[in-house]
């Protein structure tokens, strides 16, 4: 009996390998790309609609959102914890002024060069995150957070020792082309920082998505959830650490990549140890493991400072007090917001949202 | 030679104070699997608050006894505040945890006192004494290595044989079957953090004149090469941790007097890397199994 039902499976049984059929809800690929569509032509509304500046800072917090998307896969879905992505995003970003200013010394130019160089960015920190993932998914827990702390402190270090090529603490600037000359002649920058930025956060995203959605995704979950159950249901559990550090030490390079076209320049002060905290922040305050929650972590990370700013103009302070506030209340409030969060709504901004959600539908019904 | 003289006893201070600083993670860890990302913030804080009591009363032993005081007290209130109420589930939580209190506390430093290096005095001399015409230590390094000396000492005495000690080995060791015979199990867990506070405060007080002074930062390279020294000497080994501290001390001084001192952070991250993948469980671990 049990022979015959061995060698006759279900055909339902053999189809069933890789992506989930939702027969409901169609094609999952479909679905995300729909998504994707809408959101890309509602950025382009928007990208009329407001002025120049906002138009910066929304291409920030897309350059933002490409780390954190890559580091709430690692640590909310892989459950590896990276004190180091700051670095990583420093690869992408020395990478990108190194490939851009050794176009621009060959006179080479072309709208080709700058995706060009954001590959060469995904290469390097590849290369790097898969080193380093290596080690990783030999480390457990506070292993695994010291390690990438250290990480994160030898950045400026290496700048600053290899000043030939990465020019010490005064970095170096990133040249880069103006809009197409197609788009008219008086087409703001800003509003080509915001496209540029835009479409390769939104392209990023789509195949994250997907590949949460995927056989990869659900071995990433089932490695973080018991690792020795995964093992025994046949996943390899050190490849599958290694390829979500691979997986997100990709974002997080071009997230730095991006920053460093957006600011037109790079140096070690902006990718200190504060910045990887301030990712893993992000992406706890946010809602960890969920892209939705990386979005509100990223929208803070730009968000936070610009208000704490306009709250230390309308009160009336000395400019050294005004000075000190500016710098620090902004990682004050974070580091509180984040022991709160921890404390009282581990789910983040996302998850009391889709509690709130919940909770209204079930209200309806 | 002098200069590998000097640069071995310069390492060897340097190690006693990196020492005291795994100790009091070693401390931490064995009493709540924690490992206390925040303890370079934490003593930070302390050394201000002597910086501001020694500025006010122009006593330096005053402000290094408050900055004593001040570190036990913040490792208490850390505990009950905020590490009580942490869901232990996850080994994540309680890292990120400690480092929103790194951001936090670095920033309220920032906002009282500013993102500048302030001077910080040593009480004695630095310049070091020479015996037959090669310089050998300085009475600082002295006083350095007499402080971590009482410090560990007291510690191990205090841990092997006074009814506290046994109480706090009891509390971590097994904390239902202490509760049950009346050991104060949270109230022992509130001590160790005071205590790993207390002597991460002095290790603080010890290192800060020798390095740029006070900035709110001042511990973040301090902090990732204690932790290097108390993996080197296995989480869990409190005589593992001190000669841990002493080794990263030693690697230090002579990355930095031989290579240069941007090289240091890299070389901390070598050793860490090197320890973990070759002894995972540190030199002084036993070989044991993962527990499931």
């Amino acid at each position: 009996m049990s022979a015959t039902r061995a060698a006759l499976p279900p055909k339902q049984q053999l189809v069933d390998t890789g992506r989930p059929v939702d027969r409901r809800r169609g094609s999952t690929l479909l679905r995300h790309l729909a998504v994707v569509l809408v959101v890309g032509l509602l950025l382009v509304g928007v990208s009329y609609a407001v002025e120049p500046f906002r138009n910066f800072q929304l291409a920030t917090v897309a350059a933002y959102l490409c780390a954190t998307a890559g580091l709430t896969v690692l640590t909310g879905l892989n459950g590896q914890l990276s004190l180091g992505h700051g670095a990583l995003m420093a690869t992408g970003a020395y990478t990108v002024a190194l490939c851009q200013n050794a176009f621009a010394d060959r006179g080479m130019t072309g709208g080709w060069l700058l995706p060009l160089s954001l590959g060469a960015a995904i290469v390097s920190t590849v290369a790097v995150g898969a080193v380093v993932g290596v080690a990783a998914a030999r480390l457990r827990g506070p292993y695994l957070a010291g390690v990438t702390l250290a990480v994160a402190i030898v950045v400026p270090a290496l700048a600053v020792t290899f000043d030939g090529v990465f020019n010490g603490e005064q970095g170096l600037s990133v040249p880069v082309e103006p809009p197409p000359m197609a788009l008219g002649p008086y087409f703001p920058y800003e509003r080509w920082q915001l496209w540029l930025t835009g479409a390769a956060t939104l392209l990023a995203l789509l195949l994250l998505a997907n590949l949460i959605r995927s056989r990869y995704g659900r071995t990433f979950r089932a490695v973080r959830d018991d690792e020795v159950a995964a093992r025994l249901a046949g996943i390899h559990v050190a490849r599958t650490q290694v390829l979500a550090f691979v997986v997100s030490a990709a974002t997080a390079g071009l997230g730095g990549a991006l920053l460093a076209v957006l600011a037109q320049s790079v140096s070690p002060g902006a990718f200190s140890l504060t910045l990887s905290l301030f990712l893993l922040m992000a992406v706890v305050i946010g809602g960890l493991g969920r892209l939705t929650g990386a979005l509100w972590g990223a929208v803070l990370l730009v968000a936070l400072p610009d208000l704490t700013h306009s709250a230390t103009e309308m009160l009336t302070l000395s400019p050294a007090v005004a000075q000190r506030l500016e710098g620090n209340l902004p990682l004050a409030i974070f580091g509180l917001t984040l022991i709160v969060v921890m404390i009282a709504a581990p789910g983040g901004i996302q998850g009391l949202l889709s509690r709130l959600g919940r909770r209204l539908r079930a209200r309806r019904s | 030679m002098d200069r590998f003289v000097f640069l071995t006893i310069d390492g060897l201070s340097r190690g006693a104070v990196y020492a005291a600083f795994a100790l009091a993670l070693v401390l931490i860890w064995r009493a709540a699997r924690v490992v206390n990302f925040a303890q370079g913030a934490m003593a930070v804080a302390a050394a201000y608050v002597a910086y501001t009591v020694s500025a006010a009363t122009g006593s330096y032993w005053l402000g290094f006894a408050v900055a004593l005081v001040a570190g036990l007290l913040l490792g208490a209130l850390v505990d009950r505040v905020v590490m009580r109420h942490v869901d232990h589930t996850s080994h994540l939580n309680p890292v990120i945890v400690a480092l929103g209190l790194v951001l936090l506390i670095q920033a309220v430093l920032g906002m009282v006192y500013g993102n500048e290096f302030r001077p910080a005095e040593a009480p004695f001399s630095r310049s070091a004494l020479t015996v037959g015409g090669v310089a050998v230590l300085s009475p600082y390094d002295l006083f350095v290595f007499a402080t971590i000396g009482v410090v560990v000492s007291g510690l191990a005495w205090m841990f092997a044989r006074t009814p506290v000690g046994l109480r706090m080995r009891a509390a971590a060791f097994a904390p239902e079957v202490s509760r049950l015979l009346g050991v104060n199990v949270g109230g022992m867990l509130t001590l160790g953090w005071a205590l790993a506070s207390g002597v991460g405060a002095l290790a603080a007080m010890l290192v800060i004149p020798t390095e740029l002074g006070l900035h709110p930062h001042a511990m973040d390279l301090v902090f990732v090469s204690a932790f290097t020294a108390a993996v080197v000497g296995g989480l869990d080994s409190p005589p593992g941790a001190v000669v841990g501290g002493l080794v990263v001390g030693l690697l230090l001084s002579y990355v930095s007097g031989y290579a240069g001192s941007d090289l240091t952070p890299l070389a901390v991250l070598v050793l860490l890397l090197a320890v973990l993948l070759v002894r995972p469980g540190g030199l002084f671990a036993p070989v044991t199994a993962r527990r499931v």
